[in-house]
Order: structure tokens, then sequence, then C-alpha cells
């Protein structure tokens, strides 16, 4: 018998999103709210120390989560659990690895720590998700080692216009690759910043070769089944939930509308009585040095 | 029997696409199922992976759990894998609080068994009456539940073979069901889904 054990290939990692599909990944910051999450349906849970709501609004670096604070989640619930690291900064995502964390979000939701290179994410077992506004910034991250894609949104915000331009950009820019001529892939990926295997890869396939979930401002059900209509396979809710004023019933509602997005009926049904939903900020009235979406590049 | 069955793949969340296109990819017809009126018009069903408590939770929400276990006791034939494994499993162990399976095979079956994302591996197995049964197949196992202990009529069809998991059961079935903690959807080797739509066929 030939074979052998192997951990940590691009096929398990991958394929760990692939499970996710059609799931939402809520963010909690304590044991209680990841266990109304797991509760609610979630396919997995972030764990953070701060939502990103209120790290906008108390400002200062922002940094991964306390270990302790990481174990304690990871001992309450059965399902994955997700944890951040700032971009760059690979020595946290060490820390989170050895810990057994599920997945790494190389997120632009933590203070950067390197303006220049992102997390060789090739060199880690734990698969990494990374946030992305544009084709080109998508394969860059999926060349240095992500297996998930996200858009970036505008996180913190409740406000869900930057996550459909992300969306929309994404899914057009694939769409184009896949009618342009094989002579003109070589401009295209010049353009991209991205490597032309990749880029011819996406052309060929008509898709990412990872998922595409949505980030950054999903706030009610409706945003949830308005992300999965433009293409999302799968919804990241971050303050939107428990910075609402119900949150078990809008986690439960969240969930349900991912399910059913494209059925209004169910939308309509799980949308009454949730009470008051985030306070939001318009991402337009942001000064543009405080936008999360130009971290990363 | 209609020459070319048509298999439904519960689209409640995880690996939907994947199993509608290996479906395709051994002759059957695929579509998606997310309702009861889609569950009465296959002839098989297949469970994917996923989040089992997700699963489990949705299906009871929106009152699929009860045709789901009737559809099943009437002898539509299942196949689940990894998180559709804990789903036929008639005992789950991890669990939840609460959770819940539709159940049929004679098993007990332990979530996340093999541990987290980093111990999530690949490995050759070899899997009783699928086609070229010595050839090996690619065993893709992600968060994957195994079989602690199968009865009398759930028949072990594949076990881990090497490594510190030797022996352990990762796939079984009956004259019906079928479940594998492994997913032959992530590779592009159609024989366990043939094997599944031969079931379907002979039902």
């Amino acid at each position: 018998m030939s074979s052998e054990i192997s951990t940590g290939t691009s096929r398990v990692k991958r394929g760990m999103a692939e499970m996710l599909k059609g799931g939402v990944i809520m963010d909690v910051v304590n044991v209680d709210q990841a266990k109304i999450a797991e509760d609610a349906g979630a396919v997995a849970v972030m764990a953070l120390e701060r939502v990103p709501a209120d790290i906008r609004a108390e400002g200062g670096v922002s940094r991964m989560s306390d270990p302790d604070m990481i174990d304690a989640i990871r001992a309450a619930v059965s399902i994955p659990v997700m944890a951040k690291v700032r971009i760059g900064h690979f020595a946290e995502a060490q820390i989170l690895e050895s810990l057994g964390v599920d997945y790494i979000d190389e997120s632009e939701v933590l203070s950067p720590a390197d303006y220049a290179n992102h997390i060789d994410k090739w060199k880690f077992t734990v698969p990494f998700v990374c946030g992305a506004t544009n084709l080109g910034e998508a394969l860059r991250r999926l060349t240095e080692g992500a297996a998930m894609i996200r858009s970036k949104g505008e996180a913190g915000t409740g406000d869900v216009s930057n996550a459909v331009t992300h969306m929309r950009k994404i899914r057009s820019e694939v769409l184009r690759l896949s009618s342009m001529a094989p002579d003109e892939l070589f401009v295209a990926a010049k353009e991209l910043q991205a490597p032309y295997d990749l880029v011819a890869e996406v052309a060929r396939t008509g898709s990412l070769p990872t998922v595409l979930f949505t980030a950054g401002g999903i706030a009610t059900p409706a945003d949830a089944a308005l992300m999965m209509q433009l293409g999302a396979d799968g919804v990241f809710v971050g303050s939107g939930i428990f910075k609402s004023g119900n949150p078990a019933e809008r986690a439960n509602a969240v969930v349900q509308a991912t399910m059913h997005y494209d059925n209004p009926d169910v939308v309509a049904k799980v949308s009454r009585g949730l009470g008051e939903a985030m306070v939001g900020i318009n991402v337009a009235d942001i000064p543009v040095h405080h936008r999360l979406e130009d971290r990363g590049w | 029997m209609q020459p070319v069955p048509t298999i439904g793949v519960l689209a409640i969340q995880g690996g939907v696409r994947e199993h509608l296109r290996a479906l395709e990819l051994a002759g059957a017809n695929s579509i998606s199922v997310k309702t009861r009126e889609q569950l009465s018009g296959v002839d098989g069903l297949v469970i994917p992976g996923g989040e089992s408590s997700t699963i489990d939770k949705l299906a009871r929400t929106f009152g699929l759990m009860k045709p789901l276990r009737e559809a099943r006791a009437n002898g539509l034939p299942m196949f689940g894998s990894c998180a559709g494994m804990i789903m036929l499993a008639d005992q789950i162990v991890g669990g939840i609080e609460g959770q819940e399976s539709i159940g049929g095979l004679d098993i007990s079956v332990e979530r996340n068994a093999f541990g987290s994302q980093t111990e999530s591996f690949e490995t050759g197995i070899v899997v009783k009456g699928i086609h070229e049964p010595d050839r090996e197949f690619e065993g893709v196992f992600i968060r994957a539940p195994w079989v602690i202990e199968a009865g009398e009529s759930a028949e072990v069809i594949a076990r881990i073979s090497v490594g510190p998991h030797e022996g352990r059961i990762v796939g079984v079935r009956n004259d019906t069901l079928m479940a594998t903690s492994f997913h032959p959807e992530l590779t592009a080797d159609p024989r366990v889904h043939e094997l599944f739509v031969e079931m379907v066929m002979n039902s």
C-alpha cells in the first residue's frame, strides 16, 4: 500500500471553504455570543476582541486576539473557529496555527503590520481567507496562498454599498476575462497585476479557483440575500448581529435568508420583528484615510 | 426505473455544486433540493458535506426533516459525505445540544473526530464495491467524522489504512443508504458516485 497522510494540501484548504458555502460566518467576542451563533446555525465563528464597529469607534492599534479568549471560544463551540491576524504579521499567524484555529483571516480590519507584503500563506498548514476589492487583488492573495476570498466591503459600518461594489467588480472582471481572446490575456494579466497562469485559469473556467464570500457592512437578512444574488458563495457578518437590538433573532434571520436568498417570501418572513438594526455609518461620511478597504495591496 | 435516474442534492448549505457535477459525471441527472416538492421528484438524494449542525437546524426550521425521514423510511436511496454521514447516522457523538439526524444507518458517528482543520488530510482509501476496487480512491478528509461503531445491518466499505488512525471506519452502506467520512465530490474520480447511481438504479 503506497498511501500516506498529507495535511495542509490545497485541496483540504480550499475544500474546507467549499463546505462553508451557503452559510454565515459570524464575528463573536465572547463565549455567549459564540453559542448564540452556533445555535442560530452559523457555519463558523470569527473570534475577535472587538467587532469592527468598536474598533472604528475606539481607534488605536488593533491586533490579534488574546489566545485565552480564542481558546475559550474553541472550547465552547464545535463549529469551526476562525481568527484574524494583521496584514503581513506572520508571527501572529504562527500563534493562531499553534492554537489550532480552523481558518485565519489576514484582515484589513486590524491595523496592518506590513505596508508592502502580505503573509506567505503557503508556509502554513492552516488555511487563510483574505479580503479583496477587485479581481487583481483576489488573484494576488491566491498567489500568496490564500484558500478563500471575501469582498472587503467597509467593515463596521452596516453600509452594504462597498460590499456590493467589490462583488460586482470582481464578478464583472471575471466575465470580462472569460470573453477575451487568448492573446489578450497577457496584457490583462499585466493590468490586473496578477500572474498570467492564474489569469488564464480564470478566463478558461469563468470563475475564481476558490470560493468568494462577501463581507463588510452586511446588517440585515435583505443585505445577505442581496449579496448572495450578486454571486457571493456565503456571508461574513461582523458587527451587524451583536450590535443590533436582538442578536439571537437577527442571527437566525440572516442564516435563514442566506439559505433562501432567492425566495423573497422567506426573506420577507424572517425580516419581521427583528428590533433595531445596528446603527450604521454611511461609508461616504468616513474620511478616506479611515477607510479599511484601502488597506492591503 | 427510467434509464437515467434523477438524483437530488440537498441544498441547505455546503458542497452542493460539487455533488451536482459529480453525479452528472457518474451518469445521472442532478438537481438541487431545497423544498418538499423538489424532494418528491427525485430517485435518490445526496446529502453533501457542510456544517452538520447548520444543515440539521435549517432542515427542521423549514419543515424538511419529516419528509426526509419519511422518504428514507420509504426506501429512497441516500448518500451522505462528511456532514451527510452525520445526517444519516442513527447516533451522533459530539453534536451540538439538541442536534438531530435523518438516521437510517445503524452507526454511531463522532463529529470532527479527526480534529480541527490543521488535522484535515488526504490519503488513499480502498473502497469496497466501486469499479476497480483495488485502485485506491483519493480520500479527502476535512474536519471529518468517523464511525465509532457499525451495527450488523451496516456494511463497512472503507477504513483508514495508514497513520495514527489506521483501521478507523470511514465508509459504510446498507441496501439503500451509503455514507463516507471523506469527500469524493472534491475529486475527479466518479467511482463512489457511480456506485451510488447503481444503488439508485437497483432500488
